[in-house]
């Protein structure tokens, strides 16, 4: 009878494979980074200098992506970041006018707005509109040997599959954004003004006046920043889908939020091909 | 020509391919036959450089494609054409698109040339004018024969075929194994077929190879494999499940 391990030996066994794991995720997706970066120079910038974006083919799929990613998206970050910035408005009225601060009430809503809530709630959004759209479509490639036809076919998978997603969402983002904060304060307006009795000069000048360029420019640069995380994610889940129809329904919950229905649905992380998911629930088991 | 030395790949601890060695000569078709799961895929895919060996190379015209940079690679493909067992065409685009991706991709030939190359690749496969379709539109039988016309796309050097024939119909395979014989015949195309297929596997080959646990247990001409005396490969041609009952 071999003897029992002892239980050190086991933990810092799961530790070292947990952190194995990790870094190898991580120097996967790292890697995908870089090369969809490369592959950015590949793309005619030249004859989208001179204007000639819709005769090449390979602007095509980066405007289709576009369209997807950011146009389809617009009712969706509308209601969101609409009803985010009346409720702010709302809440934060009655906190304020306690201590006769009501006046802030537009100063606060720009200010979160553009800072903090509108990349994040858009990004959130995004990430799961778009995020597993993006998964579900490269994981259905890969079962059904698509991605391997295109390699076949001597044309690189990710220059083609990821590059044109990564730069649309890098330019629709923050644009989306853009478009999240000017919606976000409009709902705070609706509720200073038309609730709490606000003068809409007064609510346009205390908006105004608070904003800084650097304010706005902060809360762009995250989505930027956003924008590559969730692609790179989306397209390196995608890509290592394996599995068959089961195996892109776990993908896709996988790179949205990590959990998986099903026996184990107690742990988050239960069941999905992600090894980062993977290792962290054998790393609880062990921690019991 | 393609040399494939000692080739071996495993999978989970478990050895698919055990010092597989098999020469292909310019302008040949062979046809590797096998069991399901013994094989066969793994091997067309090496070929390809789609997967890497755990041992042993595969050298095409003097290269060994095994250990390739991917733009060299990218570069060898382009003597290739393959078909997928499930013809593997692009969702999103049309059967056109599809069938014009590589022209599009890697020549500078006009939209008209490329049509006009299209029309003649989906007219060798019996399938003029549908280019306008999507492959959700299509049989499993024509989405392979799309499959076979994207393939001669780039007018390739050698041609791989997985399972060409498996889920068509008896009349649609006869026209796959024709317009192989064509392309063997009028333009010296090297051909590899993997297939359980027999009839289509006489029809086509110059030699058969059998793939049997790894490893390649003879390789032949259809008439030596047909009278061959090695009891595992008449066991397969004949369908056989049990050879000693019959004999």
């Amino acid at each position: 009878m071999p003897p029992p391990k002892m239980v050190g030996q086991n933990l810092v066994g799961s530790v070292g494979e947990w952190s194995l794991t990790f870094f190898s995720y991580l120097g996967g997706c790292s890697v995908l980074l870089w090369q969809t970066f490369s592959g950015f120079f590949t793309l005619p910038w030249r004859r989208w200098v001179l204007g000639h974006v819709a005769r090449d083919r390979k602007w095509d799929g980066v405007l289709e992506q576009m369209e997807k990613i950011g146009v389809s998206s617009l009712p969706l970050v509308f209601l969101t970041s609409l009803f985010t910035g009346m409720v702010l408005a709302l809440q934060t009225a009655y906190q304020l006018q306690k201590i006769s601060a009501g006046l802030y009430i537009g100063s606060l809503v720009a200010l979160s707005m553009t800072r903090e809530l509108g990349p994040v709630l858009t990004a959130l959004v995004i990430a799961g509109r778009v995020g597993a759209a993006i998964t579900a479509e490269l994981g259905t490639m890969r079962v059904t040997e698509q991605i391997d036809a295109l390699q076949t076919l001597s044309t690189d998978p990710v220059r083609y599959l990821a590059v044109p997603r990564m730069l649309a969402l890098i330019v629709m983002l923050p644009l989306l954004t853009l478009y999240a904060d000017l919606v976000g304060i409009l709902g705070g307006y609706l509720v200073g003004v038309y609730k709490l009795g606000m003068g809409s000069t007064l609510y346009m000048n205390m908006t105004w006046d608070a904003l800084r360029f650097k304010d706005v420019f902060t809360g762009l640069f995250k989505a930027g920043v956003f924008a590559a995380i969730i692609s790179t994610i989306a397209c390196y889940e995608g890509f290592e889908t394996a599995g068959g129809a089961e195996g892109v329904g776990r993908s896709t919950t996988c790179m949205m939020t990590g959990w998986k229905d099903g026996p184990r649905a107690s742990v988050p992380w239960a069941q999905c091909p992600c090894p980062l998911s993977r290792d962290a629930t054998r790393l609880l088991e062990v921690f019991g | 020509m393609i040399d494939i030395i000692n080739l071996s790949k495993g999978f989970n601890g478990h050895k698919v391919l055990d010092g597989v060695s098999l020469t292909i000569r310019d302008g040949e078709t062979m046809v590797i036959i096998g069991r399901s799961g013994g094989g066969k895929t793994v091997l067309l895919r090496h070929i390809i450089g789609l997967l890497q060996p755990d041992e042993g190379q595969v050298i095409v015209d003097g290269q060994e494609i095994s250990r390739m940079e991917p733009g060299e690679l990218a570069r060898i493909r382009l003597k290739f054409g393959m078909l997928f067992q499930g013809a593997a065409l692009f969702d999103s685009l049309t059967v056109g698109e599809n069938v014009a991706f590589s022209l599009r991709e890697h020549t500078d030939m006009k939209e008209n040339q490329i049509w006009a190359r299209v029309s003649d690749c989906l007219g060798r496969v019996g399938l003029k004018g549908i280019e306008h379709l999507k492959p959700a539109e299509l049989s499993g039988g024509m989405r392979k024969r799309v499959g076979l016309a994207r393939a001669l796309a780039m007018q390739p050097r050698v041609v791989l075929y997985d399972e060409p024939t498996t889920g068509v119909d008896p009349i649609g395979a006869d026209a796959i194994n024709l317009l192989i014989k064509q392309l063997h015949d009028q333009l010296r195309v090297t051909g590899i077929a993997v297939t359980h297929d027999m009839v289509s596997a006489y029809k086509i080959a110059d030699r058969i190879a059998m793939l049997h646990e790894g490893k390649i247990i003879q390789v032949g001409t259809p008439e030596e494999i047909r009278y061959t005396s090695n009891s595992l490969v008449k066991q397969f041609i004949l369908g056989i499940s049990n050879i000693s009952e019959q004999n």
